[in-house]
């Protein structure tokens, strides 16, 4: 293995800059060939899939837990740029906002009396009535108070608003607020999953990702539902503004560009520019906690629990620790990129292209090392993209000679698909032959 | 009071769907239990396996129909069953040959094959998707109610209808042979014998001269049928949507783990108690509370515990307490 040697020959060749400058290259690539919107829209997506990764490549690469609710912090980070970040709606409010928090507290106090009274009680059947009793009790008053005043929130002018709207605030604060939803979530996951065997954590993510979702699609007085929240705030100026200032108008001129195409590409390099700081802010902690000695004690209890146990590490707690920080990046990342697209649209969030792309971007970068993340985030994402038209680009070849018929379209309607495949072989040739990934763990 | 009518009106809507889903469940989660018994891992792909019977199914039932082969009464889907189960089975023997045999060879970490199984997760579905694309397919003919709601009125003179599907008095009735030919196979035949034994302990198993290559492909061709079975009986009742069985992976490992993951009888116990808290606790038992209550009294409300789009968190919740409070299952599991 020529990765090995080079790994173990004394001085390392400088890999990782040069895969580096090799994603530059075709990002660029796409500029010079398609557009450079469409580069620049690689670059943003690649660059918050980046930080995803990094979140898995926490979970998996430090700790080895099997996360596959991936899906789930993103959507909970895109929720917390409605929550942050739109407007309240006072009618909403005045309608039944107040009665939704007081029937969510009651929820809660029910959920927690049972949960504080059930070491209490004597084991028995006592214990199972008494806890079923105040469950049953506070499941009554929960509905009583929550579905007319839902009901009045949602009749709300349902077009447009319907639900309680956000708290109104600049939406960079939304970025954080999606990581701390992501680590509550996280957190109450972790209580109870962790500690089981690896495979038994992975469907209870898989299931809690599906509910977050499925709450997200239902719950039209917190998120509209599948009416989608558009219009979102933005960090960043509205290409039809730039197109009438004068101060842009003369820098498009300078550098003789079309204003139109020179605003939406101004407006993505801002972006590229937070999403930059943030994968710098984000890779740098993320490698001094490595080398730090948290970061080796991890490392210690991935690759041989028992032993670090028995070195008196709290193995649990622990984990519990970094599955929490790493849905809080991944929870960041799905705010961010809520924040790029400009609306929530749950129906968009799908197991395969929110969870299990991240999974394939992480294991092709090289778990275990924080830029075999980042470059994976970038080069999957890249060809997530690009499969689409360079397929489309080779079966035109092949078909070119074909006469026009059920055949030729069928084939070209199939090309649609063909990321899904693609991903799969990908994943499955680096398992197999290289498989600690592109940038391996040092 | 009207007990009659509610009990009618409670079966009409709770038990009929809910057993026919039970036993979708069930043969779903009986192929993950096998392959977690003899091959040690829990298969991510085992959603879209059932999907790729499913559709070799749809396919052929569309050939045997433009053909004008049917079988009266019965769905056409039937008779195309053993060759959606012959198309799976050899897609799964590829697989392994191509994919997992490696990783028993070096003999990598469960968590590693999970991984794996999620490529092939993705490969299978690219490959559902582009042999026939992501449209809704309904397949189901032949005859539509076994009894149905207007007769069975005139019948017994209540208010309150019962309609039982063809499509669902099949799948009860294909679920029975399966697993009774499965648990045949596993407890009579000498393979059968062999596998169990395989599952209990590698160990003893390869000392008393069981091939285990053998036992993994018995294995994968049990899954296949197992899986093309349950997929195609699923899309018979409601409708083949490729991206439906995604979703239905969780419902099908949460009755596995409830009823003890690598235990067959765990697998279906699990698949009739995950499928009738869903159906139970997502059904709006307004018309049965109206019949139970005195006259001219009836809810304001649907008296539904959670909307429809919740069942899957039905399914995790049970699976979270079955963790919680019994992490081996109902029934012990880890052999078959």
């Amino acid at each position: 293995m020529t990765h090995a040697a080079t790994q173990t020959g004394g001085k390392p060749l400088p890999r990782t800059p040069l895969y580096f400058a090799a994603m530059a290259a075709l990002i660029l690539a796409v500029g010079f060939l398609q557009s450079w919107n469409s580069a620049l829209s690689i670059l943003n997506m690649g660059l918050i899939s980046a930080i995803m990764a990094l979140g898995v490549n926490l979970q998996w690469g430090y700790a080895g837990l099997f996360n596959t609710g991936v899906m789930g912090f993103v959507a909970l980070g895109g929720l917390a740029v409605v929550l942050t970040s739109m407007p309240p709606v006072p009618a909403a409010w005045a309608a039944g906002g107040g009665r939704v928090i007081l029937a969510l507290a009651v929820g809660v106090i029910a959920i927690v009396a049972a949960a504080l009274a059930y070491p209490r009680l004597p084991k028995g059947r006592i214990r199972g009535l008494v806890i079923a009793a105040i469950l049953i009790v506070g499941l009554w008053a929960f509905r009583t108070l929550f579905d007319p005043a839902v009901a009045a929130i949602e009749a709300v002018n349902p077009a447009v608003s319907g639900y309680l709207g956000g708290l109104g605030l600049p939406v960079i604060l939304a970025w954080p607020v999606g990581a701390l939803l992501a680590a509550g979530a996280a957190w109450l996951v972790a209580k109870t999953a962790l500690g089981l065997r690896s495979d038994y954590l992975a469907i209870a993510t898989l299931g809690i990702a599906e509910i977050i979702v499925a709450m997200m699609k239902n719950e039209d007085w917190l998120s509209r539902g599948v009416k989608n929240v558009n219009g979102l705030p933005r960090p960043v100026p509205y290409e039809i503004n730039l197109q009438q200032a004068e101060w842009f108008l003369s820098l498009m001129h300078r550098i003789g560009m079309d204003p139109v195409t020179g605003s939406s590409v101004f407006v993505k390099l801002l972006y590229a520019g937070f999403f930059l700081a943030v994968i710098v802010i984000i890779v740098t902690a993320m490698e001094l906690a490595l080398k730090s000695p948290w970061g080796r004690m991890m490392r210690a209890i991935r690759d041989n629990e028992v032993a670090a146990e028995a070195m008196g590490k709290d193995v649990t707690g622990r984990h519990l620790q970094i599955f929490v920080l790493g849905a809080a990046i991944i929870g960041f990342a799905g705010a961010m990129m809520t924040t790029l697209d400009g609306q929530l649209t749950p129906t968009t969030y799908q197991p395969l292209r929110y969870t299990f792309l991240v999974w394939v971007m992480v294991i092709v970068g090289g778990s275990g090392n924080n830029w075999g993340a980042v470059l994976g985030g970038m080069l999957i994402w890249f060809l997530w993209v690009e499969v689409e038209p360079i397929g489309a680009w080779i079966v035109g070849l092949l078909t070119s000679g074909m006469e026009d018929g059920a055949l030729k379209s069928g084939l070209i309607e199939r090309v649609a698909y063909m990321r899904y495949l693609t991903m799969g072989i990908i994943l499955l040739v680096v398992l197999r032959f290289s498989p600690r990934g592109l940038l391996p763990e040092k | 009071m009207d007990i009659l009518n509610a009990l009618v009106a409670f079966t009409n809507f709770v038990v009929v769907p809910a057993t026919a889903y039970g036993a979708q469940l069930a043969l779903g989660a009986l192929g993950v239990t096998l392959i977690y018994g003899v091959l040690r891992f829990s298969n991510f792909a085992h959603g879209e396996t059932m999907s790729f019977g499913a559709m070799v199914v749809v396919l052929v039932t569309g050939l045997f129909k433009s053909w004008g082969i049917s079988l009266g009464v019965l769905p056409t889907a039937l008779l195309a069953l053993p060759f959606g189960i012959l198309a799976t089975a050899l897609l799964l023997l590829a697989t392994d040959k191509v994919v997992y045999k490696f990783y028993r060879k070096v003999k990598a970490a469960p968590v590693m094959l999970v991984i794996v199984s999620t490529g092939v997760m993705f490969v299978m579905n690219g490959l559902v998707r582009m042999v026939v694309g992501t449209d809704d397919r309904r397949f189901a003919d032949g005859a539509r109610f076994v009894i149905n709601a207007r007769e069975f009125k005139a019948w017994s003179g209540l208010e309150e209808g019962l309609a039982i599907k063809t499509t669902q008095v099949i799948t009860v009735v294909v679920a029975l042979i399966t697993v009774a030919a499965l648990f045949w196979f596993l407890n009579k035949t000498r393979t059968g014998k062999s596998m169990r034994a395989y599952s209990d302990n590698e160990d003893l198993a390869l000392l008393s001269g069981i091939n285990p290559e053998r036992v993994v492909t018995i294995t994968w061709i049990l899954v296949g049928a197992l899986a093309t079975i349950a997929g195609a009986l699923y899309g018979l009742d409601k409708s083949f949507k490729p991206f439906i069985f995604q979703q239905l992976l969780l419902p099908v490992f949460a009755a596995a783990i409830v009823g003890g993951i690598g235990n067959p009888l765990g697998a279906i116990a699990g698949g009739f108690v995950i499928a009738f808290s869903e159906v139970t606790l997502t059904y709006a038992f307004k018309k049965v509370v109206t019949y139970l209550g005195p006259d001219s009294w009836s809810p304001d409300g649907l008296v539904q515990l959670l909307s429809t789009d919740y069942k899957y968190a039905v399914s995790f919740a049970i699976l979270i307490i079955v963790l919680i409070f019994k992490p081996t299952g109902l029934f012990k599991g880890q052999n078959i």
